[in-house]
């Protein structure tokens, strides 16, 4: 199976640098807002995750739960960000995107319909933060037969059996969680930890694209750019908060930010 | 879907979790498999384990109060005129209400896998104090989270959390109620598994922490079988028994050694929160028809929206206030074994006036929704028919609301 994915960690390596994914909250802080900064960012990223939004995130710290918050406010439904990621694909068909969730919202939808949607749309991947292996095990077949990787995540907590199992279970793509917290926590080991912690899981497998994410920021990226791939969220939310609140543009300010990220890493 | 006999409810679960082959289950983060698989394998050990038995046996006689009451509401018995009613007097428990089954075993567990520091939600401020209470006894520290809303309409309990050393914090997130309460506890776990126990106050959450609780509260019907047994010589032919539901820790311990019987013999009530009679909102889920969904690791009834958003609950009862209900009384539901219905805020409120006019006996606003049901339904039962209300929780905590709501002479 390959997919766009796929082609974007090549293109990186080939840069000799790791993937760049953004993780932006679809409709923050409108539909039309989060369409215009994918848009934007869209050239200086390799990988972008549109989140969807959830109103009892367990695993979401407060950047991105303000982000997700603000765009359920603005009335944001799920067959929204099916038209956002459409609208986005017309504009670059080329960019892989991963929607990153809760299960609720899935199962709400229907696994099948929510699958069928996705590939109409051009999702090329999911994220689903609380449905771990092995109760994912149906889903994630389900999405290989669409073509859609399911990214299966790993924690400094699971234990080495569990690593080889869900390993060897995945898709091209794992992403790993850097440290225990929530997202938009502060980097709480150092990188040579997390590095060790990431070698381990390459070993294991060193096809698997690994992406670290959890705490990257303009400050610590730097220290992880041997990993295939980086993700920054809370980063980038708290960008857009900020924007509102200074009356600034959103969009020029978070380019401006994955801009800086980007050059750090090549 | 069927209930079995003679297992325990709490372990009628299959591999990954589920009761019925669809409720509960472990919809976590990566990152808690660990800590979850981990006390999983603790408690199967501990509960099999006799000397942890006695142990918590000896807290439960000796610090939590046990048994409680069971006593005979008789002017309210005359009042009614039908069925003879009779109350658990489960706030007689040490901190005044069921919670404290829960807090203190899950402080045993968290002694007897090293961890300093336990942290715990709370809606109506019962499941915190108490956690904070058995905290302080087991020498741990203590994190409460609390929504913002129920901080302010919940005091007393808030003072007696932060008197017993506990750090309260609030949760401004969402509803600023239980459910947000819930939602930031399990965030703090995320980030701090692996120094810190967490206590889900009720009998909801990942799978684990449902059986818990359910073991927990059981010390409830454990004593009640008992005091029937004394009073009438055998299980009374004609038994039912009333509870409030919010998360429903305190009706699922107030069953469980039922459950074998005839329903029949022994009918379960269930009460859930209707909220304002003039409100669309309401935290009953299982009354109003909700459909399954996953709220905090567990597939259950809830109340949310076509698109998968959990909805806003309302109830003048915080501890009721919870848009979801324990996989334990979706299953108990579905396999027909309880009853569910709810009763209003006016109706709640109504009930503790006629409990406090004829009886010495200040039910919380929680059991006063059962209460009301058991009342309204006892006028049409024979004389022989013995209804047991679970009076789970004391007064002093709502006397605010009540004051504002009925006049200070209720207080």
């Amino acid at each position: 199976m390959s997919n766009l994915i796929s082609h974007a960690f090549k293109k990186a390596k080939s840069e000799n640098r790791p993937a760049l994914l953004t993780y932006t909250v679809a409709g923050d802080s409108s539909k039309k807002l989060s369409l215009e900064i994918l848009k934007s960012i869209s050239k200086k990223v390799d990988i972008l995750e549109i989140g969807v939004p959830h109103n009892t995130p367990v695993a979401d710290g407060s950047q991105i739960q303000t982000s997700s918050y603000r765009a359920i406010k603005n009335g944001i439904k799920v067959n929204d960000i099916f038209r956002i990621v459409k609208d986005f694909k017309k504009f670059d068909k080329s960019k892989p995107i991963i929607l990153m969730g809760y299960y609720n919202m899935i199962f709400q939808y229907g696994e099948n319909e929510f699958l069928r949607k996705c590939k109409i749309s051009g999702v090329n991947g999911l994220i689903v933060v609380d449905l771990p292996w092995p109760e994912n095990k149906k889903f994630a077949s389900k999405c290989k037969k669409k073509s859609i990787f399911f990214i299966q995540l790993l924690s400094p907590t699971t234990t080495k059996n569990r690593l080889k199992k869900i390993i060897k279970d995945s898709h091209e793509m794992i992403y790993f969680i850097s440290m225990l917290s929530t997202t938009g926590g502060k980097l709480k080991v150092s990188s040579k930890e997390i590095l060790s912690n990431y070698n381990k899981i390459k070993k294991i497998n060193s096809k698997k694209n690994v992406v670290i994410g959890f705490g990257i920021t303009e400050k610590t990226i730097k220290s992880l750019k041997k990993a295939d791939g980086l993700v920054v969220g809370s980063a980038i939310c708290k960008e857009i908060t900020d924007s509102i609140k200074k009356r600034q543009n959103p969009v020029t300010n978070v380019y401006n930010v994955v801009h800086r990220l980007k050059n750090k890493i090549k | 879907m069927k209930l079995k006999k003679r297992i325990p409810v709490i372990d009628q679960g299959d591999k990954l979790g589920f009761w019925g082959g669809k409720f509960g289950g472990n919809f976590v983060p990566e990152t808690l498999k660990k800590p979850i698989e981990d006390l999983e394998v603790l408690f199967n050990k501990l509960k099999k384990d006799k000397n942890f038995i006695n142990e918590r046996d000896k807290y439960f006689k000796n610090w939590v109060g046990s048994p409680t009451r069971f006593i005979k509401l008789e002017n309210l018995t005359k009042h009614v005129g039908g069925a003879q009613i009779w109350s658990k007097v489960v706030s007689d428990a040490n901190g005044g209400a069921h919670k404290i089954y829960n807090a203190t075993v899950h402080c045993l567990l968290a002694k007897r896998s090293g961890k300093k520091v336990i942290c715990g939600d709370t809606g109506a401020g019962y499941a915190g104090k108490m956690l904070s209470m058995a905290a302080k006894k087991f020498g741990l520290k203590c994190k409460i989270f609390m929504g913002a809303k129920d901080i302010k309409r919940q005091q007393p309990n808030v003072k007696a959390m932060k008197k017993n050393g506990a750090e309260v914090i609030p949760v401004y997130s969402g509803s600023q109620t239980l459910v947000d309460a819930v939602s930031e506890c399990m965030r703090y776990w995320v980030a701090n598994c692996d120094k810190v126990a967490m206590c889900v106050g009720s009998t909801v959450g990942p799978a684990v922490f449902v059986r818990i609780c359910g073991w927990s509260t059981s010390q409830i019907s454990r004593e009640l079988k008992t005091q029937l047994v004394d009073e009438f010589g055998s299980i009374p032919k004609k038994l039912k028994l009333y509870n409030c539901v919010g998360g429903g820790s305190s009706s699922f311990g107030f069953w469980n050694e039922f459950m074998d019987y005839d329903k029949k013999q022994c009918e379960f009530i269930g009460v859930e929160a209707g909220g304002p009679a003039k409100s669309k909102k309401h935290a009953a889920p299982l009354t109003y028809g909700s459909k399954i969904g996953i709220l905090h690791g567990a597939a259950q009834y809830v109340n949310q929206n076509t698109d998968g958003q959990i909805e806003e609950t309302e109830s003048i009862s915080a501890g009721l206030d919870y848009p979801g209900i324990s996989p334990l009384h979706c299953f108990l539901k579905d396999t027909k074994r309880a009853r569910y219905t709810a009763a209003s805020d006016e109706e709640a409120l109504n009930a503790y006036k006629v409990v406090t006019k004829f009886e010495k006996l200040r039910p919380s606003l929680e059991p006063s929704h059962a209460f009301s049901v058991a009342i309204s339904e006892s006028k049409r039962f024979s004389k022989d028919t013995i209804v047991v209300v679970n009076s789970c929780g004391d007064a002093y905590k709502d006397r605010e609301i009540i004051k504002r709501r009925l006049g200070k002479k209720y207080v």
